[in-house]
């Protein structure tokens, strides 16, 4: 009953096999299966958003996916958002902005904010606390966050336009 | 989590021979908002978890201006969020569906789930009867329709039998000058359980209500059809005294408890608030369309 499967996925980019059990989550599988420990074990009830990672481009707890549910699908974690040279608008924003302490919850508002981001490059401040409230942080406070955000859609949407 | 089998069919048909062979052993997922969180805590235990979000049948959202809404079991609460279709035609289930969680959960959650997870507090719920849904049943020998508000027998139990999926909602057309709302009551702005969730559905003709439907969350052991309180308002003007007796009755139709979200006097006195307040959304929409 529990024969492990071979899940093929993409992974930031690459595809990607993995051997898993039915019972292991994606979270598991990303960070004890494939030593990718980017995305943090917070609640394991889909409340705090530590785990969150994009699936098919959509931001999820990956505590609540299966691993074997990955099969097929395109994953985006923590690991792949800053480019070779330079980090991700956000991660840059969120060091300026002193957006962290303990960085426990960065990984999940980072992916959580750049699902954001994509769908909608010029938030309102609501609607990044709206996207943001899957996402629990106990040390620093929601509005370095928030700012961090804010910040860095601008700076996107100025890159964005000077290479149109 | 304990040890399971996992298939993730993408017919119909095998959905349903393995939910025949594996019986009470079985569960369908979908999202797993809920059923994974059962799991790791032991209140649930299935040997054999049928994903079903391969199946057509279940992603279907389908809407026309005369068949109405087919909305498949397994179509996520995003989904419906964001279809133009119903946001237009049934607002108030696409709030209901759009209350739900953090987006992470509405990324995965289903409407369908929302149902056959069997919460008396499910937001969805309240808002499917509010619309008159039918929940479309499908065994391994027949296939049948409960009203939606027939669906949860106890808090986290349902009709469905072992063997049977629920694949589809049915929901009718809007009348002319129809609508809904849904509202709940949480001590904040998101990412809470309904205290009190209230569904209305009024359709208008002149400046009287020709049909009205008011359903009730978190209120009692299972989502209400309040039919005395809806049948109220039929023929009348939406007017104080109207509004009034139907949050009376909504009122009496409740049968809450105390609990850390809210006693049952509270959750009775916001089950009247709520009424009013999903009537008046209501018929405000429905007199733009």
């Amino acid at each position: 009953m529990s024969k492990k499967t071979l899940v093929e996925t993409t992974i930031n980019g690459e595809t990607v096999e993995f051997l898993c059990e039915p019972r292991q989550s994606l979270l598991e599988c990303l960070r004890d299966v494939l030593e990718m420990t980017g995305s943090k074990e917070g609640c394991l009830t889909g409340d705090c958003g530590a785990c969150s990672v994009l699936l098919d481009g959509r931001a999820v707890c990956s505590c609540l996916v299966l691993g074997v549910e990955a099969e097929g699908k395109t994953i985006r974690t923590i690991e792949g958002l800053a480019g070779s040279t330079a980090l991700h608008p956000l991660q840059q924003k969120f060091l300026e902005h002193a957006s962290l302490q303990c960085g426990i919850c960065t990984p999940g508002f980072l992916m959580s904010a750049a699902a954001l981001l994509e769908r909608n490059p010029n938030p309102t401040e609501p609607e990044v606390r709206y996207a943001l409230a899957g996402n629990l942080c106990r040390c620093t406070g929601y509005d370095k966050i928030v700012r961090a955000v804010l910040d860095a859609a601008k700076v996107m949407k100025g890159s964005t336009s000077r290479a149109a | 989590m304990h040890a399971f089998s996992y298939e993730s069919p993408s017919t119909l048909d095998d959905a349903l021979k393995l939910m025949k062979a594996h019986g009470e052993k079985a569960r369908p997922i979908c999202g797993g908002t809920d059923l994974l969180i059962q799991m790791r805590a032991g209140v649930r235990l299935p040997e054999f978890v049928v994903d079903i979000k391969k199946i057509k049948e279940l992603r279907e959202l389908k809407f026309s201006a005369k068949g109405g809404l087919r909305l498949g079991g397994a179509v996520s609460c995003i989904d419906v969020a964001e279809n133009a279709d119903m946001r237009r035609h049934y607002p108030g289930l696409t709030e209901a569906a759009h209350l739900i969680g953090s987006l992470q959960i509405q990324n995965r959650a289903s409407v369908g789930g929302n149902l056959c997870n069997g919460s008396p507090a499910a937001d969805t719920t309240p808002a499917l009867i509010a619309l008159k849904a039918r929940a479309r049943i499908v065994g391994p020998r027949s296939e049948h329709e409960v009203p939606v508000e027939e669906f949860v027998v106890s808090p986290g139990r349902t009709v469905l039998k072992p063997g049977e999926l629920l694949v589809q909602f049915l929901i009718p057309a809007p009348a002319p000058h129809s609508s809904d709302a849904y509202l709940r009551f949480i001590p904040r702005n998101e990412m809470d359980i309904a205290v009190v969730g209230v569904g209305a559905s009024v359709t208008l003709e002149g400046d009287k209500v020709k049909a009205a439907r008011i359903s009730l969350g978190a209120v009692a052991a299972t989502p209400l059809f309040a039919a005395k309180a809806s049948e109220s308002l039929i023929g009348k003007k939406l007017d104080e005294t109207a509004l009034a007796t139907a949050a009376r009755l909504a009122s009496e139709a409740a049968s809450p408890i105390d609990d850390m979200r809210g006693t049952a006097e509270f959750r009775r006195h916001i089950t009247g608030v709520l009424t009013r307040r999903a009537l008046t959304i209501a018929a405000e929409r429905a007199r733009k369309h």
